[in-house]
């Protein structure tokens, strides 16, 4: 079931869009906001409230990169491996990051805290290598600065 | 005499953003004002076509042009769409603008929506940039509290509504029809042309989509005059344009300068040169997609009609520099890999095409490279062109390959031949 908080923020979408089916993406965005994550579950909600089938958002889901469809961590990193950071070695920053909390990109520290997920540039290459934890932005990123703001996410 | 900075100049120096008042100060909302009870949409049109302002996003399209694309007669409601996905690698421009002046983005997406007969807006904002996120929607309740936005706009009878759509994330939704895909809730694969969007875009409605840097520019242009503009100019395309610089450079930065400013200038004076120690190998001009160039292209003027001359685009004006202690092998096996993943599988030459050439080129830098794959690697990029794929996402990730098999061509063979990286 959505709750009253998260039904009543997909439906002040509505007057956003000439019809409900294009709020879909928002409505996924905000239960994701509320549990972290998208189940199957929901999917079957939100559908109802859109008159959507379950499978129609999974193929919407599936599609972009900040939708989770799985559970993750109490902080998401996304670190940079596009280009410009490449050139400024972010592989060494991400194998810094893996060893540090001993997972591989795309997985979970076994105590939930940090889900490690690789993202495109994030637009702040004059600043690379960078890497966002939620909603911030670290630049100029070294191993030193990484143990320094893993420190600050409990 | 100072250099005139129309997108930045006024912008705050202690990284907060102007709010409406002290954007309004600094003669904001002015050319909306002017517009709206002097100009007819027409006028507006006319003035930024003698402006030769060109898209910003990387195509550059004459912006008036688009504009004029909406048949006068067109069925309402008529959509107009901020493109504000910057995902492309190497790209930190819109960013700036977004977050430091967001009044600035409304005022010009009013007056493209006033230009165009639009009767809903949209800010499309990829999901990551957060901070322009909170911004642009504190922006948007100021200008609606002034006036600017909503039903009757400084009662002049035009109705403009806009609203912010955040992007869950993916390149493809930059793409000019793949991005309204998302904005209808869909998966963002782009959409056959024609018919193109200012006849049938958004909802089946007419649909301008312009960059945010674009329409920055067009309160300037309404308030100053269209000869204004192309005197800000170095070149044939008007205005200032924001250039960048990413890699192993002493200043890496972003500067507002006059369009057709030479790569030399931008690098070498404003970007500081290489770092001590390194040489300057290649610069991709304008982001990912766009093709390499070399010493020998130094005092090409960055303007997209030289650009294009030299064998290359300007695409976003954001510079990517490879030195010499970068593998040039490497850096293309990351922008193909880039490309592979945020390919939206719509089409073959696509989806299976890249994730070919991106096997071969990680095999390549990890010492398994083959006799042949030279010629793969180029027999797969005469497929990635503009007929054989519905967008242009292909074609761009062709251009850094392209041109990295010419001029670094003995790079890829000592990879085969020596079956390792001989930067590792």
């Amino acid at each position: 079931m959505l709750t009253p908080e998260e039904r009543a923020e997909i439906e002040a979408e509505f007057p956003h869009y000439p019809n409900r089916k294009a709020v879909s993406i928002d409505a996924m965005k905000i239960v994701q906001k509320h549990r972290g994550w998208v189940s199957d579950d929901a999917l079957s909600d939100i559908g109802e409230l859109l008159s959507m089938s379950a499978s129609d958002l999974d193929g919407i889901a599936t599609f972009y990169n900040l939708l989770f469809r799985h559970p993750v961590g109490r902080h998401v990193i996304y670190i940079c491996d596009s280009v410009s950071c490449w050139i400024m070695g972010s592989d060494r920053q991400c194998s810094h990051l893996s060893e540090r909390l001993k997972v591989a990109p795309g997985e979970t520290t076994t105590d939930g805290r940090f889900t490690v997920l690789p993202i495109v540039c994030l637009g702040a290459c004059d600043h690379a290598p960078v890497m966002m934890i939620d909603d911030d932005t670290h630049l100029d990123l070294t191993p030193e600065k990484i143990d320094r703001i893993l420190e600050r996410y409990t | 005499m100072p250099a005139v900075k129309p997108l930045t100049g006024s912008m705050r120096t202690d990284g907060e953003p102007l709010d409406r008042t002290a954007y309004e100060r600094d003669g904001g909302y002015s050319a909306l004002r002017k517009a709206l009870k002097e100009m007819t949409p027409e006028a507006v049109i006319n003035e930024v076509k003698d402006s030769n302002l060109r898209g910003r996003g990387g195509a550059g399209f004459a912006t008036g042009l688009k504009w004029s694309f909406v048949p006068k007669n067109a069925p309402h409601p008529r959509y107009l769409v901020a493109n504000a996905d910057e995902m492309e690698p190497g790209t930190f421009k819109d960013r700036l603008l977004l977050e430091a002046n967001p009044h600035q983005l409304i005022e010009g997406m009013a007056l493209a929506g006033y230009a165009t007969g639009t009767d809903v807006a949209y800010i499309f904002l990829r999901g990551e940039y957060k901070l322009a996120a909170r911004r642009i929607s504190m922006a948007i309740a100021e200008a609606a509290e002034g006036g600017y936005l909503g039903k009757n706009l400084l009662n002049s009878g035009y109705s403009f509504e806009l609203h912010l759509h955040i992007s869950a994330g993916r390149y493809m939704c930059g793409e000019e029809t793949g991005m309204l895909n998302a904005l209808e809730g869909k998966r963002a694969n782009p959409r056959a042309k024609p018919p193109f969007p200012p006849v049938c875009g958004l909802f089946g409605m007419p649909t301008t989509v312009n960059n945010v840097e674009t329409l920055c520019n067009v309160p300037h242009i309404i308030n100053n005059g269209a000869a204004w503009f192309r005197s800000l100019s170095r070149s044939k395309d008007g205005g200032t344009k924001l250039y960048g610089a990413s890699g192993k450079v002493k200043r890496p930065g972003l500067w507002e300068l006059p369009m057709g400013t030479t790569i030399r200038e931008i690098l070498e004076e404003h970007a500081g040169g290489m770092r001590e120690g390194l040489r300057f190998r290649g610069v991709l001009p304008g982001g990912a997609s766009t093709d390499f160039l070399t010493e020998e292209h130094l005092d090409v003027c960055m303007d997209f009609t030289e650009v294009q001359k030299a064998g290359s685009r300007m695409g976003t004006g954001t510079m990517i520099v490879l030195d010499d202690r970068t593998c040039p092998v490497g850096m293309v096996s990351n922008l193909e890999h880039f490309f592979a993943q945020e390919s939206c599988g719509w089409c073959t030459p696509c989806w299976s095409g890249l994730g070919w050439v991106e096997r071969i080129l990680r095999a390549m830098e990890e010492g398994g490279g083959q006799p042949g794959d030279l010629e793969k690697l180029a027999f797969q990029t005469k497929f990635w062109t503009p007929g054989h794929t519905f967008c242009a996402l292909a074609p761009g990730a062709a251009e850094p390959l392209q041109s990295a098999l010419k001029y670094f061509r003995t790079d890829f063979e000592r990879h085969i031949n020596e079956k390792r990286c001989p930067w590792k």
